[in-house]
């Protein structure tokens, strides 16, 4: 059995249903310190001994009303990744609940549904179900032992005597749904202990569990922002500059409003924004606006030139990021030198669900409806801009068409420009964004140049590595800097790189960072900084092994010998691959490990070339992410990440020119589709490790297992992503 | 006015003759199934069955659905192959986000309504227009497999 929990310091609290005879847990815990945003907690932490019974409201995670169903609230967003199923596992498990009765919402956004760890209500960082873990587990277990001590009650037994099972408290040979006892239960006070599930109870936990979001996303009626409707909503389309920091000079909206349907024409922040009675007469609008704009400092912007720039920089270290030894002396001792630039281009999200977001504002509220990563960050802007307190901002979560980073913008970006318009136009107002507006819309990953100089010993292992990593910091400017920036140094620009576990077999090392001054909009792109050095370390690691003359699944075992997490993986694709037995003619094999977000994943890509063609057609994973909760939702985020990695690896990217973005929709910014993807096997180590994250682990690695591949087939080593015609 | 066949029901629109069917399904009649992804046949997140063929309702403008019978996400319940269809999205737990799948969805009925078995060559023809961001494409695959068998 394990150990009750004391609960009272983490302020569960329960109040009689607002809806007639339920139960509802609500349950917040102390503001996680490392990132509290300024300003984020309004009334600093609710007391709940002060403010029970009456809920800060709305602060529910659970409610159970007197017809059975138990209603889950997510505390985080819902954009493919599954959790609006395996959130409610960790509760339903705990609860004994039928899981047939369980029910499923978006949370509103409040103090109670901050981040464990983050401080703002936010998805992302591949972090919610171990972040989650404990708080939904305990509010299931909190719930059952109301539940129980409701029934002892009305059947004059002992608590102990109860057993709890699919949605029944039984006693002997009384059977009572939980339903009947919700009202009961509400009323009995909270315990100051639960006692969590031993693992080996789990019956939900760790089980392949079947989306509960599904069947409304394959009959059309899950409801995502795009889809809100409501009377009087005026659907809005903002000219926003066509180069980076530009801005409105004069507009002419005479040929806008001679569009049939275009009811105002109005300037804001951003631009300038149309707003009409649907999206086709705001698109038609749109095209007929004239706007003169001052183009500003990025007029000239050409990123062949930026990377020409970088070169330059990559020449000289950087703000240090990591260092060991004395690598200059090893580097001139060295038997054999690796020595190699690498670089990445800019890349966009583009969800599949261009951004949009639904306002009404009143007097005294605002209420905005939108598929947000970031709701805390989203209602500040909000409130800021209107003059209102953060409380009177309501955000109405629906589910996200993809995210990947996309929706949790720093500046709440697209959130505060629908404010702007519904403010300026006075009336209830859905901004659409085209495809066009989301390719050229800012908020990319980071182009990226590293450069390594590589030493190597007799025996072709390393003695010294030289690193300089030259591109934009994600995290400036935003509420985490305090948090990620060190003297400089972005963690993010240089994660998985500095922290490298191939580093710390090596005596010599001096990995420095240069943080270029673009005025780009950048953001976290799935997998953030693991992104571009994952691909950069284990083309690197295999340019080595190759120097070496070493198979490169041997020369990683040999330099991971001591990170058993890393091995595992290995070992586990590699078997699964059959690592090192013929393939069919034509097919070469690539590998790569990377540990990102607390989770270690080896993949290995099976590839052929043919008069330049790449074609990918067989990827297996391994992944050690500690307990696998949902295993078939791991593995469909493992899916997800080769997808998604290997298109960007194979034919994205944003460039510029002239101060502009080149591409504009999917026939030049390429994405992965249905005859490019490879087949994808993923195995799980089974692990008792800490958790880690499910949802961009599997990214990283893709790349540079396929160009590893590459090399192995053809000789040519692809330093530059996208792989696009460099083979023809 | 234009008189449009929307899933077996006539319903008359006050739109310009111009105006793609996506935008009048979803933003005059809020049929919301159909999705927009881009706007220029690009991504077929929006189609939909015209006379039984799968369309890019996005640049199709309502013109030329006149006499014609627009089928969309919405009616593929109630039809055979869309019953099986869904069941073997179901069944195989396709989706992630959610928002490509009743594009994928639409194109894959219309496949199979012409292919009883198609091959993974097959799938791959038809399919490859129909973006997935979150890429479910191995479980669309094997779901097109399992609904093809169902059907059998
Ligand atoms: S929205 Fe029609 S094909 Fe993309
Ligand atoms: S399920 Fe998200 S785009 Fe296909």
């Amino acid at each position: 059995m394990n150990a009750p929990i004391n609960i009272s310091r983490r302020t569960f609290i329960k109040a009689t249903a607002l809806v007639a005879g339920g139960l509802i847990i609500g349950f917040s815990i102390p503001y996680a310190k490392r990132f509290l945003m300024p300003g984020a907690a309004p009334d600093a932490a609710p007391d709940a001994a002060k403010d029970a019974p009456k809920l800060p409201a709305p602060n529910a995670f659970l409610r159970i009303g007197s017809d059975n169903t138990i209603t889950v609230m997510l505390a985080h967003s819902e954009m493919g990744q599954s959790i609006w199923t395996t959130l409610p596992m960790l509760i339903a498990d705990e609860l004994d609940a039928d899981w047939s009765t369980i029910k499923v919402e978006h949370a509103a956004s409040a103090p109670a549904y901050i981040h464990t760890t983050y401080g703002i209500q936010i998805t992302g960082g591949s972090s919610t179900t171990w972040s989650e873990f404990d708080r939904y587990r305990q509010a299931g277990a909190l719930t059952r032992a109301l539940l129980v001590s409701a029934a002892a009650e009305k059947l004059g037994v002992t608590a102990e005597s109860i057993k709890t099972e699919n949605g029944f408290v039984i006693s002997g040979d009384q059977k009572i749904p939980y339903g009947d006892l919700a009202e009961v239960a509400a009323k009995i006070e909270t315990p100051k202990t639960v006692t969590l599930k031993d693992p080996k109870d789990w019956k939900i936990i760790g089980k392949a569990t079947k989306r509960l979001d599904g069947p409304e996303k394959i009959n059309g009626t899950a409801v995502f922002g795009q889809d809100i409707h409501f009377e009087g909503l005026m659907t809005a389309m903002v000219a926003r500059s066509p180069v980076f920091g530009g801005t409105v000079k004069t507009f002419d909206a005479t040929a806008a409003k001679q569009i049939k349907g275009v009811r105002q024409v109005v300037q804001v922040p951003t631009g300038v924004a149309v707003i009409a009675d649907n999206y086709w007469a705001a698109k038609k609008g749109r095209e007929a606006l004239k706007v003169d704009w001052d183009l500003g400092v990025n007029a000239k912007l050409d990123s062949k030139i930026m990377l020409e720039e970088y070169r330059k920089m990559a020449a000289t270290a950087g703000l240090p990021a990591a260092k060991a030894g004395d690598t200059k002396a090893a580097l001139a001792n060295a038997k054999q030198l690796v020595e190699a630039e690498y670089s990445l281009p800019y890349l966009a999200h583009s969800p599949m669900e261009p951004l949009n977001c639904a306002v009404k504002i009143e007097k005294d509220s605002c209420e905005i409806w939108t598929g947000t990563q970031m709701q805390t960050t989203d209602q500040l802007a909000a409130a800021k801009i209107l003059g209102l307190k953060p409380e009177q901002v309501s955000i109405h979560t629906v589910f996200l068409g993809g995210g990947f980073g996309r929706r949790a913008n720093p500046v709440a970006d697209f959130v505060s420009e629908a404010v702007q318009v519904a403010k300026a136009a006075g009336v209830p107002v859905k901004t659409v964004w085209s495809r066009e507006d989301d390719v050229k819309g800012g908020h990319y990953r980071p182009m990226y140049l590293h450069k390594a100089n590589i030493a190597l010993d007799a025996n072709g292992m390393p003695t010294a590595w030289q690193h300089v990593a030259v591109g934009q910091s994600i995290m400036k400017g935003t509420s985490f800097e305090a948090f990620m920036i060190k003297d400089g140094v972005d963690a993010t620009s240089v994660e998985g790189a500095a922290d490298s576990p191939y580093l710390k077999s090596i005596p010599n090392y001096d990995i420095s960072l240069h943080t270029v001054q673009a005025t780009i909009p950048v953001q976290w792109w799935r997998s953030v900084g693991h992104s571009h050095t994952a691909f950069v370390m284990e083309s690197l690691i295999d340019e080595m092994a190759n120097l070496a003359q070493k198979d490169p699944l041997a020369y990683r075992r040999t330099l991971l010998k001591d990170h058993p997490r890393h091995l595992a993986t290995l070992n586990l694709a590699a078997e699964k691959a059959d690592w090192g037995k013929p393939l069919a003619k034509g097919v070469f094999r690539g590998i790569a490990v990377h540990e990102s977000f607390g989770s270690f994943v080896a993949q290995i890509a099976e590839v052929s070339v043919t008069e330049g063609e790449v074609k990918v057609h067989r990827i297996v994973s391994a992944i050690d992410c500690g307990l696998a909760v949902n295993p078939d939702s791991l593995k469909a985020q493992m899916e997800s990440s080769v997808s998604y990695g290997l298109g960007a690896a194979l034919q994205s990217e944003i460039t510029f020119k002239d101060g502009m973005v080149v591409q504009s929709n999917f026939h030049d910014y390429q994405v992965m589709r249905m005859a490019n993807m490879p087949k994808v096997e993923v195995y799980i180590v089974q692990s008792t490790e800490k958790m880690g994250g499910v949802g961009e682990p599997g990214l990283p690695p893709v790349a540079p297992a396929v160009t590893n591949a590459i090399f192995a087939a053809t000789g040519k080593r692809i330093r530059t992503l996208p792989i696009g015609n460099q083979l023809a | 006015m234009i008189t449009l066949n929307i899933n077996g029901k006539e319903q008359q629109l006050d739109v310009e003759d111009d105006m793609p069917i996506l935008w009048a399904l979803r933003d005059v009649l809020h049929l919301t199934g159909t999705k927009f992804g881009c706007g220029m046949s690009l991504c077929g997140a929006c189609t939909v069955h015209l006379d039984g063929q799968a369309i890019r309702s996005c640049i199709t403008p309502v013109s030329a659905a006149a006499g014609k019978k627009i089928t969309t996400i919405e009616d593929m319940q109630n039809q055979k192959i869309g019953q099986a269809v869904q069941s073997a999205w179901s069944e195989i737990d396709v989706v992630q986000c959610g928002y490509c799948q009743s594009g994928q969805i639409m194109a894959a009925t219309a496949l199979l309504a012409t292919n009883q078995k198609p091959s993974d060559a097959d799938i791959d023809a038809a399919m490859t227009g129909n973006i997935c961001r979150c890429g479910t494409y191995p479980r669309i695959r094997a779901a097109i497999h399992n609904a093809a068998s169902k059907l059998a």
